[in-house]
Parts: structure tokens; C-alpha cells; sequence
């Protein structure tokens, strides 16, 4: 009984030793996931964020993850067990973080944090996005383009401006091809349900849209569409194994070069709090091959890639008419600003539906 | 041959004594298993569950800040299902408590409002759980309707209304349409008891309450009626006890206490109202209740246990990457050995021969 | 195809997963026992039957992993509520909890899988019938069997002696206990049936609805279930109506957003509980003096000797 005893307590030791050896050499890099890394979406694009990180500077470097944190109390408690086992760069990876990030960035000001998708920030507190609507814009561009029925369908799931400014800029783009076009708009009212999704672009189908997009994070509304066989666009990460004759192109969240970057600079002593708003240019996003389309379809979506990526197109280019038929005030010169893009509360001309909660 | 089960002719003191313990060691050598199935060193596993998180202030802090609702409301529910009144509802009643609450700090937003509102908040917010739960209690004693199933759909109910509002009407202004209320001002936050910590004022709060549980079961004529209704029905009629009148009363206590835990999480921990502010606190104090053996005492053990494993689950996600299923694995299980141990207190098994059986015709 | 028909197609396939776990429920508290852990079982069985079929290639293979699941869990709580006399609603709620811990494990492994999902039928001439013809002739093989699952427990139920038994048991377990019936054994019996259906009917979630796994997939329809049987008052006819009804709520909601009608998602979405709530209430009162439950539901039974 006791050699086992103190067989324990020597091998709590060693592991515990281990542990504090590799922590004086590698810088800990912490992740807090919302979703299972399972959930082949938001979550699961992050998670290959974190395994380029490991990729690119493992030798440097060691990364830990907490998945499955709810947006509450709970996140605050994860996110501060994440600081005191050690980690000196904290990910936080969804919008509901804010203020648990907050508070711990406050507790702990030699520790940096980076948090997605919000908007406050602190000495120590970057935060960081990506302009996923220019995306959309293209995707608006090659659903008009492909679309025979010319009505779109569009599964969303909160009506936060990052969401309402996808729709708008699909629109926008929409109509530079058929002024007609018509969008069909569901909210899910959640990030993630196979379920309800599947239940949504069946009812999107069912009336009349023949291509379909969305704003939720499950295969599954590519998986109805390719059994009706309809067109669709994949979300966050590659979906065209769900539709092979069906994806035309998804919005891939390729976090990997930001946090290389934040790292390295980390590593290097330079780290500091920023707002990054990435678009085409900055790699935080990136468009999928373009499939399922005749080649005049895709090079109308290469050439827009391109002429966003340079700056050269803008899909918010002034000037941009609201629901009301008034024309929105321009803070931005040639364009909206980015300020009225992150706000963004309001339909543009040419969408039926009534915002919820305005 | 057969094992069959007999009622004891009393309970079984020494099984009431040693059971938890029975019951601890069984979910222990049966995690020991689970992880060396998952691949994971069994006891570094243990060590990050259970021990780890009480070697430093920092956990035993959030041990207590995570065991505070669940205590209130496993201590309300204890009294419910003592007179046999199933309240399955406490995280709706957590909920409507919270929305309640929150609507005086939501109006009082930016003013100038006095010390008033935080108590103001509370008192609102435990009336209001407390009206949610006599809902079902209502429906049972007027129209039979079952309890059960009454609460647990204003559960999906209560839900989906802190969505609307925090979606629409209650929306931050300033919140880029985020759904979320803004931060509550200071007078109408849960104060802190310790400086940088997390601990607050609402675990003073949930220990008075298991005091006053403590009272009410042991020394007061109510208790005793609630007690009796429960576990013999018959007896409690020959008694005069009312037990309609104990489940009207005990459901609106629970419902009190659970919209009463509702407003202190969002006011103390969280800070303002958003969708999700509850990661199942009514069900989990369920299982802290059964655990608790439906004693206030046991109940408080049982719910600082139980936050126990949340942080440590963590923990061992953190260190060991072991998923955090695990955890959830783990109190079933519990649950499960607790409440075949504690089924020995009143019942034992014996063997029965056929022939045995014909010869000794009736006891 | 039809509007009409298209919803008609949408409802049924909603509705499926949630008619074979309610009639397996049904079954279960005719017989006296009050099993809430309808979602746990659910959810072990669609991470089960997910497995299954990405082994073996078969979906059929799958729903058999799916129902073997659901039994061996609905054992654990039989062993518990009528072997050791332990509270129902506590053992249930274990169950839940325990289940969705194990599914998450077990079906973590599989994520991001594809299966090819179960198959249609294609009768030609009949299944081109507009309107009805895919209803009736174009469904997988789970629409068609949970119709006849219903039918057959409705049968079972009403005009077998053995479903009378079942229903004593239910109704008085001490009168059919001191008639010589084994109430235990054809609780456990019943109990088991109820978590082969709470298996199959999560089983069909990855297998026909969305063909891959993803962790907390039911989303909550185990409770939906138990409401339903409730709401049923217990009886088959009433069970096939009020799930159809619930799975006409969740995919009309949607339908009405896409017509651009201004109702709060979240009232919609809170339309099948109240609505369950009211009948409750409406059909508790219809039956002077109390419910219309067996009169048994969720009470300990230890026999006498």
C-alpha cells in the first residue's frame, strides 16, 4: 500500500515537473472554442487555425484548447484557467466572450488576448474579424448569375449586423446582374442545428429559391440542396462533400496566417492591441474553388475577387439605397464607413422581408 | 432460484451512513476504467478532477461562485419533492427570476437610482419565479394536469421570451444589435466579497437559505407537514395536512428560490442579460438535490461536489485534453450509484428458493 | 412539385423520429413505469447508429446499432427503477445526462463523416401521383415503419390479451400483481420497447435526415416525445395527430419567415410547448377528478412475497 503510494506521489511529481520543464521553454498559446471541434464549421475552422500555428512554430510554441464554452458565466471561469495554467496569448473564438475577456484582460495585464468578432478592447485585448462580406458580394454575383428561378435563398441566424451586412452586400451584388432578384430570408435563431437548418432550405426550396445560402454553421442545408438538386454555397469551411455537383464556392475562415502572425510577434516581443478587420487581402478569409459553374460565371467571380483583393471594388459603394427607398448617408467618402458596416441595422432596396427586432 | 427485492421492516442506519461512500468509491473505480479506455493516465485524471481544484484559493473560489445557484435551487426543489410534488421546471423559474430582476435594472439604466434597486431586484425576481412555478402547481391541484411535464414545457418557454427580449426590445442601443442589455450599472450588481475574486454576496445568500431549509425541515410544524405528505400520504389525510396546499406552497418557495438564484448569476457573475445565461442549473440541481439526499445539509455537500467536478473538468481538459463529455458521464453515473445505494437503506435483496417459497405460504 | 406537397413531405419527416420515440414511451408508461430519459437514449442511439452504418455501409445495420443502443440503455434503467425500487424521475433524469456525456463520446470519433442516407422508395406510376404520390409511395423505410409501429402497439394495446395485461399493470400494478401476473418482468419489457423506439428514432436523425453525426444532435426531441404522450392522453390514435402537429409547427414557422410574416420566430418557435401545456390542462379537466394517466404512472412497486 505505501510503495504504491509513493508511487503516485512520484509520478505526480515527474508529470507536474514535465509539465513546468516545457513551460519555461515554450510560449502557451490558449484557445476557447464555443462548438466541438467536431462541428466541421466555426469552430472546427479555428481548430485549423491553431494546427497551422502548431505546424508553422511548434518547436516554439504550445497550444491548448477548451471547447464546448458556453457564452456566460462559465466562459469568464475557462478563460481564466486557461491564464493560470500558464498560457501568455488567449483566443477567444466567438462574439459572446466579450465581456468574460474583458474582465480576465483586466485581472491580468501581462497577458494578451485576442477575441473574435467583437468590438471592445483594452491595452491587452486585440480584436480581430474578417470582412466576410466581400464575400458574400461575389457570392451574390454568381447566385444571380445562376440562378434560373431568380429568387435566393438565405438561411441567417441572428440578425447582427455581420449577418444583416452579408445579406445586403448579396443583394447589392445580386442586383448588378438581375435588378429582379429576390431572396427568400429564414432566420434559425441559432449559430448550429443540422436539424432546423435542413428544415430551412427545404422551406426555401420548396418556395421557389434555387440556390441557396447561409449564415449557419452545419453541412446540412448543402446536404438538402444537393438531394433536391439545387446550388448552394458552403459557410466557414469547405462543405463540397456534401455537395459535390452542388457547392459553388464557400467563405472559408483561414484564420492559420493571423495567428501565425499575432504569435510571432508575440514571440518577438512586439505584440500589441489592434482591431483588425481583414478582408481578401489579409488571407483571413478565403474564397473555395469555384465549381459547378461554366467558366463565364467563374471568371465573373475571379475577376470581382480580384478587383475587391486590390481594393478597386467596394461592395458598399456609395450610394446605397435603404428598405425605405432613402438613400443611406455616406460616412465613408466613395463608400459606407466601416463603422456603418459593423452597425449595419437595415435592409437594402430590393429585400421584402422586415428586419426582426427593428 | 431467484434475487429478489424485500422492503426493509426499518431503515437501514448503518447503509444511510456508509452508502455515499459505497457510491463514491463504485463511480471512481468505474472512471478509473472509462479513462483507461479513453487512453488517459487514470490517476493524473482523478488528481486534475478532484484534487487539483482545491489546492489553490483561485478554484475554491469558483468552486463556491458555480455551487451558489445550484444550491438555492436544489434546496427548493428538496422541499417540492419531499411532499412528492415533481418541480421539473427550476431553470425556466431561474430564467423568468432573471428576466424579472433584470427589467428594473434595464429601466433604471444610466439614472441616478438609489441602494434600492439591487434589493428591489431581487425581491422582484424571486416573486416573479415564484408566480412562474405556481403555474404548474395550479394546473395539478385545480385540473390534475401532470406537474411534471407542465413545468418542464414552460421551461422551453421561458427561454425563448428571455431570447425575444434580449433580442428586441431590451436590446444595447449601443450593442451593434448584438443581443445583449447593456452592462448593469453598480448599484444594480451583486457585490463582491472578496477584492479580485469572484466570490459574491449570493453565496452568503444560498447558505442562509440552507439554514432556513434546515429550520423549516427540522423544527417547524410546516416542515413536518411537508415531510409527512411525502412519504406517507395516507397518514398525513388522517392528519388534516393539506396536500394541495403543500404543493401550492412548496412549488412557489422553489420557484422563488430559483428566480432568486436567476438574478444574482446575472447580476453578480454575468453582469447583464443575454440568451444562454444558464448552462442547465435547473437540471443540474436536480441531480444536486437526489444527491443531496433531498437534506439541506447533504444538498450543500452535494452541490459544492458537484461544482467541484465542473472546474475540475476543466481543469482536465485543460491538462490532459480529456473531453469535457467526460464530466457529464461522470454524474450520471454518480447519480446512479448514489440511488442504488441509498435504494439498500430501505429495501435488501434476498434469495428465494421455489420450495422454500411453496412451504412458508404467507408471512 | 407542389407547395403543398413539398410541406406535406417536410412535416412527415420532422414528425418521424418523434412518433417512434413517443409510441416507444407510450408503451413504457402504459405500463406503469415514468422513463425521462427518452433523450439520453435518443441521442445514444443516433451516435450508435451512425457508427453502425459508417462501418458496415448499411443503414439498416445502422438502426439495429441505433435500437441495440437505446435497449441496453433503457436496461440500466430498469436494473435501477424496478430492480431497485429507485425514484423514476431521478433515474430518468440520470439517464439524460449520462446519455448525452456518452454519445458525445462515442460519436466523437466520427464527425465529420458521410454516410449515404437511407434510401427512398420508387414505385414507378405510383410515386409520380401528384400531391399524393411521394407521400404515400416515395418515403424511407423509418416513415413507413413508424406507421406501422403505431398501428401494431395500437393493436397490441387494445386487442391482444398481453396489452391488456400491459395496461393493468399500468392501471393497478397490486390488483395484477395479486392476479399472478409478473408486473416486474412485463415492466421491464415495456421499458426496454420504449428505449429500442427512443434508439431508432435517434438512429434516424444521421441516417435519413441529415446523414452525418454531429454531438447534441436531437436537440432536445426526447423531451418532445415524453410531451407528446402526455398530450396524447396516452393514446395511440391521438399520438399520430399530435405528432404530426408538432412537426407542422417547427417546419410551417420556417415557412412563414420565408413569406415574410412578422411574427417573432421565437413565439412560433414557443407555439408546440404552450400548446401542450393548454391541452393538458384541457384534457385533465375533461376527466372529472384528475388525469386521464395510468392510474400506476411512476410509483415504486416492490411485490410482496
Amino acid at each position: 500500500m505505501r510503495k504504491s503510494l509513493l508511487a503516485l506521489a512520484a509520478g505526480l511529481l515527474l508529470a507536474g515537473s514535465v509539465s513546468a520543464a516545457s513551460a519555461a521553454d515554450k510560449l502557451k498559446v490558449g484557445f476557447i472554442y464555443l462548438g466541438p471541434i467536431g462541428d466541421l464549421g466555426w469552430t472546427y475552422q479555428h481548430d485549423l487555425g491553431r494546427q497551422a500555428l502548431v505546424k508553422e512554430l511548434g518547436d516554439k510554441i504550445e497550444t491548448t484548447y477548451l471547447e464546448n464554452v458556453p457564452e456566460g458565466p462559465d466562459a469568464e471561469r475557462a478563460i481564466e484557467q486557461l491564464v493560470r495554467a500558464g498560457n501568455k496569448l488567449i483566443f477567444t473564438t466567438s462574439f459572446g466572450y466579450m465581456d468574460p475577456t474583458l474582465k480576465v484582460a483586466k485581472k491580468y495585464p501581462n497577458v494578451h488576448f485576442e477575441h473574435s468578432t467583437g468590438y471592445k478592447r483594452d491595452k491587452n485585448m486585440s480584436t480581430y474579424s474578417a470582412k466576410w462580406y466581400q464575400g458574400r458580394y461575389i457570392q451574390g454575383l454568381i447566385a444571380a448569375k445562376m440562378s434560373k428561378s431568380g429568387v435566393l435563398g438565405y438561411i441567417g441566424s441572428f440578425p447582427i449586423p455581420e449577418v444583416v451586412s452579408g445579406i445586403n452586400a448579396t443583394i447589392l451584388a445580386a442586383q448588378t446582374i438581375n435588378p429582379n432578384i429576390k431572396v427568400k430570408i429564414i432566420w434559425a435563431n441559432t449559430w448550429f442545428d443540422p436539424g432546423k437548418e435542413a428544415d430551412a432550405a427545404k422551406a426555401l426550396i420548396d418556395q421557389g429559391a434555387d440556390v441557396i445560402m447561409q449564415h449557419t454553421d452545419s453541412p446540412a442545408a448543402m446536404q438538402i440542396a444537393s438531394e433536391r438538386g439545387k446550388l448552394a454555397f458552403g459557410q466557414d469551411s469547405e462543405m463540397i462533400k456534401f455537395g459535390p455537383k452542388t457547392q459553388l464556392t464557400s467563405i472559408l475562415d483561414t484564420w492559420g496566417p493571423y495567428y501565425i502572425e499575432r504569435v510571432k510577434a508575440e514571440l518577438a516581443g512586439t505584440w500589441k492591441s489592434e482591431d483588425t478587420w481583414g478582408g481578401l487581402d489579409s488571407h483571413m478569409f478565403a474564397m473555395a474553388p469555384y465549381t459547378n459553374m461554366p467558366d463565364d460565371v467563374k471568371k465573373l467571380a475571379e475577376d470581382a475577387q480580384a478587383a475587391i483583393t486590390s481594393g478597386k471594388l467596394h461592395p458598399f459603394k456609395c450610394p446605397v439605397i435603404g428598405q425605405d427607398g432613402k438613400e443611406v448617408e455616406c460616412k465613408g467618402g466613395a463608400n459606407l464607413a466601416d463603422g456603418q458596416i459593423l452597425g449595419m441595422n437595415f435592409y437594402v432596396k430590393g429585400i421584402d422581408d422586415k428586419l426582426p427586432g427593428k | 432460484m431467484q434475487l429478489v427485492l424485500e422492503k426493509r421492516a426499518e431503515r437501514s442506519g448503518t447503509i444511510a451512513l456508509v452508502s455515499p461512500l459505497i457510491a463514491i468509491g463504485l463511480t471512481i473505480v468505474t472512471m478509473i476504467i472509462l479513462f483507461a479506455i479513453l487512453g488517459k493516465n487514470p490517476l493524473l485524471a482523478l488528481h486534475a478532477y478532484f484534487i487539483a481544484p482545491l489546492t489553490d484559493g483561485y478554484s475554491l473560489q469558483e468552486i463556491a461562485v458555480k455551487a451558489t445557484p445550484l444550491v438555492m435551487i436544489a434546496i427548493g426543489l428538496s422541499l417540492c419533492y419531499l411532499a412528492n410534488a415533481w418541480n421539473i421546471g427550476a431553470e425556466g423559474q431561474f430564467l423568468i427570476g432573471a428576466v424579472a430582476g433584470s427589467w428594473i435594472a434595464v429601466k433604471t439604466q444610466g439614472t441616478d437610482a438609489g441602494a434600492w434597486v439591487l434589493p428591489a431586484m431581487l425581491v422582484l425576481a424571486a416573486a416573479a419565479g415564484a408566480l412562474y412555478a405556481l403555474i404548474p402547481a395550479i394546473c395539478k391541484v385545480k385540473f390534475g394536469a401532470s406537474e411534471i411535464l407542465t413545468s418542464l414545457m414552460l421551461v422551453y418557454v421561458a427561454d425563448l421570451f428571455l431570447d425575444y427580449l434580449v433580442r428586441g426590445p431590451w436590446r444595447d442601443p449601443q450593442g451593434f444589435n448584438f443581443p445583449t442589455t447593456a452592462e448593469f450599472d453598480p448599484v444594480a450588481t451583486v457585490p463582491l466579497l472578496i477584492e479580485g475574486g469572484r466570490l459574491h454576496l449570493g453565496s452568503i445568500i444560498a447558505l442562509l437559505v440552507v439554514a432556513a431549509a434546515a429550520i423549516l425541515l427540522g423544527r417547524t410544524i410546516k416542515g413536518f407537514e411537508i415531510r409527512v405528505v411525502g412519504a406517507a400520504p395516507r397518514a398525513a389525510r388522517f392528519g388534516g395536512f393539506n396536500a394541495n396546499q403543500l404543493i401550492i406552497l412548496t412549488f412557489a418557495v422553489s420557484g422563488a428560490l430559483a428566480g432568486l438564484a436567476g438574478i444574482i448569476e446575472v447580476a453578480g457573475p454575468v453582469g447583464h442579460l443575454q440568451p444562454g445565461i444558464s448552462p442547465g442549473y435547473g437540471f443540474t440541481a436536480i441531480i444536486v438535490a437526489f444527491l443531496g439526499r433531498l437534506n439541506p445539509l447533504g444538498i450543500l455537500i452535494a452541490g459544492l461536489f458537484l461544482a467541484l467536478t465542473f472546474i475540475g473538468g476543466e481543469q482536465a481538459q485543460i491538462a490532459m485534453k480529456i473531453p469535457l463529455d467526460v464530466t457529464k458521464v461522470f454524474q450520471g453515473i454518480l447519480l446512479f450509484y448514489v440511488l442504488a445505494c441509498d435504494s439498500l437503506i430501505l429495501y435488501r435483496f434476498k434469495l428465494v428458493f421455489p420450495n422454500r417459497q411453496v412451504a412458508s405460504g404467507t408471512h | 412539385m407542389e407547395l403543398i406537397e413539398a410541406i406535406i413531405l417536410a412535416v412527415l419527416a420532422a414528425s418521424t423520429p418523434l412518433l417512434i420515440a413517443a409510441t416507444g414511451e407510450l408503451v413504457t408508461e402504459r405500463s406503469g413505469v415514468l422513463n425521462l430519459g427518452v433523450e439520453g437514449m435518443m441521442i445514444v442511439g443516433a451516435a450508435c447508429g451512425f457508427a453502425g452504418a459508417w462501418l458496415t455501409g448499411s443503414v439498416f445495420i445502422g438502426a439495429l446499432f441505433g435500437i441495440v443502443a437505446g435497449m441496453l440503455m433503457s436496461l440500466v434503467f430498469a436494473l435501477m427503477a424496478l430492480g431497485l425500487a429507485v425514484n423514476q424521475v431521478a433515474t430518468g433524469l440520470a439517464l439524460t445526462i449520462l446519455g448525452v456525456g456518452l454519445s458525445g463520446l462515442i460519436g466523437a470519433g466520427f464527425v465529420g463523416e458521410r454516410i449515404t442516407p437511407a434510401v427512398h422508395l420508387y414505385v414507378p406510376g405510383l410515386t409520380d401521383i401528384p400531391l399524393i404520390g411521394r407521400v404515400l409511395f416515395g418515403e424511407d423505410g423509418f416513415v413507413y415503419f413508424s406507421v406501422a409501429l403505431i398501428v401494431g402497439v395500437w393493436w397490441f394495446l387494445y386487442r391482444t390479451r398481453a396489452g391488456l395485461i400491459l395496461r393493468a399493470c399500468g392501471d393497478n400494478h397490486v390488483s395484477a400483481h395479486a392476479l399472478g401476473y409478473p408486473v416486474l418482468r412485463i415492466r421491464t419489457f415495456a421499458v426496454m420497447f420504449g428505449g429500442a423506439c427512443a434508439g431508432l428514432a435517434g438512429a434516424y436523425l444521421p441516417l435519413a435526415y441529415t446523414p452525418f453525426f454531429i454531438p447534441g444532435m436531437t436537440a432536445g426531441r426526447g423531451w418532445i416525445a415524453l410531451a407528446l404522450v402526455v398530450f396524447a392522453s396516452w393514446r395511440p390514435g391521438r399520438l399520430v395527430v399530435g405528432a404530426y402537429l408538432f412537426g407542422a409547427v417547427t417546419i410551417l414557422q420556417l415557412h412563414a419567415q420565408g413569406w415574410g410574416v412578422g411574427i417573432p420566430s421565437q413565439f412560433m418557435s414557443a407555439l408546440p410547448y404552450l400548446a401542450t401545456v393548454i391541452v393538458l390542462v384541457l384534457l385533465s379537466r375533461a376527466r372529472t377528478g384528475g388525469s386521464t394517466a395510468p392510474a400506476a404512472l411512476g410509483t415504486v412497486f416492490v411485490p410482496d412475497r
